[in-house]
């Protein structure tokens, strides 16, 4: 009897392990490839003839004397001058990330503090702007961009990103601010301060843990965007994600798509160490929503 | 709070919102009233020996300044709503008349580009969902009872496909299925079948495209399930299993019914960024086959010289309708909760 339960239980066992295995080894197994792939030529990583040749470097070998060769990242970043594009990114990205916890941490925390009607239909519409795909916002910028000349700058790509983050930003420091207790800085208001002081001073302490969890994400959201800075950027002033893509369209040249190979290495490299640092906020962060409701 | 000190606090964010958000919601319903001038044509006459001709040609220069003192085109109304490119009512209609069967209707009504759109953006949301739902839980029980020392770096590894960038991860994948690339080769082996490409039959592509999102999306829910599997009370467990109930008993009756606040709650996040599914299109150039609703507001907005801002704008209207449908039953439960709070 205690056999057949225990023989029962492993069977289960097996299956839900093989399960967990196979996700890891798919979840793992494209970057490792593709990172793999990019110190090869095209003929290896794109291989007409034999797919092992990506694994061994055949025609890199006999092209370049090495089985590993840096001419795709050569390509990218001296060639093509990625690194400006990863200059724009920077600073879109770093902008956005500052600006919009600067907004959303005092309205994340006036809507945690005020039960009027009004501040529940702002996080009602929060919800659905929050829902909308960004290019049917893309599609009303455009024409009043063009007409007042601010079209394809990086302010007003970081301006638009800061506020499309704004939906997001407000749910989850809402969230975060209903946790810390209200007699703090109640407390604070009693003994004089006004509601201003009483944020600085007691609130602005203790509020860090939930603003870096919020401002990790606010930094996924304005990196990994395509269709805004697709559309509101000149070529000039492009981030990496719209660049990796207009490099599909120019390069179908020979050798080239390595470029764009290793292009897209490099733009995951960054969000690698994220994840590496950052694990423990980035889940509590993704649970913060669910465990409100 | 009071109302002063609340509206300080807001100001900022609601400034933003209602600038980039709200008003262009309205910038872009007006555009949808409105069509791009027609080019301005002039007739001119040549007359030679045999005879004259009339020639049509484009005057430029007065197209240009038409568009300049008018950018926004010309008044059309609803007209664009209701063009064969978004509601298509004369089509839809023309096409119920002739057509002998459901299967035949719906055969031509799929292949207008809005509903075609639809479709695919539905069936994607309806597919990935669910799926992502089911093995985000079965992946989550798993993990959960690995020895602690995997559970970090399970969960490391998982993050990557998440996080990663939608347009560099579907392209990392594209590459990898394309009839060069790694996985591409391994299935034409597989089926004898050298000349096989997944991008060559539309439901090849709409699969792979689902792949793609159950691969992205995955985990999300096995995380947020995964959290939620570490607050499970250990007592009703025990006691279940004092009672005589299996593992798989003891999943179902005590472990799921804990999870269900979670699963509604990814359940939502899950529908909002299934609907707008859009850079995988991009990425695996799978517009020949599957369009979304994203992908062809991006592809009027494109339109190399001449974007099509109202036709851009009906189907952003439209697609902002869907989301609020979709939507509803949320906004109506938080705010039956709202009320209940007790005010």
């Amino acid at each position: 009897m205690t056999k057949q339960t225990k023989r029962r239980v492993t069977f289960g066992r097996i299956i839900s392990l093989s399960l967990v295995c196979t996700w890891l080894c798919l979840a793992a197994f494209p970057f490792i490839w593709t990172l793999w792939g990019s110190f090869k030529v095209q003929s290896d990583f794109f291989s007409k003839a034999d797919w092992m040749n990506a694994l061994w470097g055949t025609n890199t070998l006999e092209q370049t004397g090495s089985a590993f060769t840096s001419s795709g990242y050569q390509g990218a970043w001296v060639i093509e001058k990625f690194w400006e594009n990863f200059l724009n990114t920077g600073i879109v990205v770093l902008s956005t990330v500052v600006v919009s916890l600067t907004f959303g941490t005092l309205g994340g925390y006036a809507l945690a503090r005020s039960g009027f009607r009004y501040a529940f239909w702002i996080l009602m519409a929060a919800l659905v702007f929050r829902a909308m795909p960004h290019i049917t916002l893309v599609s009303g910028y455009l024409l009043p961009f063009f007409e007042w000349n601010i079209w394809g700058h990086l302010p007003t790509t970081i301006i638009v990103l800061v506020a499309i983050n704004q939906p997001f930003t407000l749910w989850m420091l809402h969230s975060f601010f209903l946790n810390i207790p209200k007699d703090m800085d109640e407390s604070a208001m009693i003994d004089g301060c006004s509601r201003f002081q009483a944020f600085r001073l007691v609130i602005v302490p203790v509020m860090w843990p939930g603003v870096i969890t919020t401002g990790l994400f606010s930094f996924l959201l304005a990196y990994n965007d395509f269709a805004v800075t697709a559309m509101l950027l000149s070529e000039e002033n492009e981030t990496i994600i719209p660049a990796i893509n207009s490099f599909l369209g120019t390069t179908q040249v020979e050798g080239k798509v390595m470029y764009a190979v290793a292009a897209v290495v490099s733009a995951t490299a960054p969000l690698f160490v994220l994840i590496l640092f950052f694990q423990r906020q980035i889940v509590s962060g993704l649970t913060a929503g669910a465990v409100k409701g | 709070m009071k109302h002063r000190a609340f509206f300080w606090f807001i100001l900022p964010t609601l400034a933003a919102m209602t600038l980039f958000i709200a008003l262009p919601i309205v910038s872009v319903f007006v555009q949808s009233l409105y069509v791009q001038h027609e080019q301005v044509l002039v007739i001119s006459e040549n007359c030679g020996p045999f005879g004259c001709k009339q020639s049509t040609s484009v005057d430029i220069a007065a197209t240009e300044k038409l568009r300049e003192e008018a950018p926004l085109g010309q008044f059309n109304g609803l007209g664009t709503y209701s063009n064969r490119s978004h509601l298509a009512f004369a089509e839809v209609g023309a096409a119920w008349a002739t057509s002998d069967t459901i299967d035949a209707f719906w055969d031509e009504v799929v292949n207008l580009p809005f509903y075609g759109a639809l479709t695919f953006t539905l069936t994607y949301t309806a597919a990935v969902t669910p799926l992502v739902l089911l093995l985000g839980l079965a992946i989550a029980i798993g993990v959960n009872s690995l020895p602690s020392i995997f559970k970090g770096p399970s969960i490391f590894v998982s993050l990557l496909p998440f996080l990663v960038t939608p347009l560099v991860g579907s392209l990392i994948l594209f590459w990898m299925v394309d009839s060069d690339g790694v996985i591409g080769a391994i299935i034409q082996l597989i089926f004898d079948d050298p000349n096989l490409s997944l991008k060559a039959s539309a439901a090849l592509t709409w699969t792979m495209l689902i792949l793609y999102g159950v691969w992205h999306t995955l985990p999300f829910s096995f995380i947020v399930f995964y959290a939620g599997l570490q607050t499970v009370p250990l007592e009703t467990l025990e006691a279940a299993q004092v009672d005589g109930a299996t593992k798989w008993q003891r999943t179902i009756y005590v472990v799921v019914p804990h999870l269900v606040p979670l699963i509604s709650f990814v359940t939502l996040m899950l529908l909002m960024d299934n609907f707008r599914v859009f850079e995988p299109i991009v990425s695996f150039s799978a517009e020949a086959h599957a369009r979304s609703l994203s992908w062809i507001i991006f592809n009027d907005l494109r339109e190399s010289g001449n974007p099509l801002y109202g036709s851009a704008g009906a189907t952003s209207m439209l697609t902002i309708l869907g989301v609020v449908f979709l939507l509803t039953p949320v906004l109506i439960r938080t705010w039956r909760d709202f009320k209940g709070a007790g005010r």
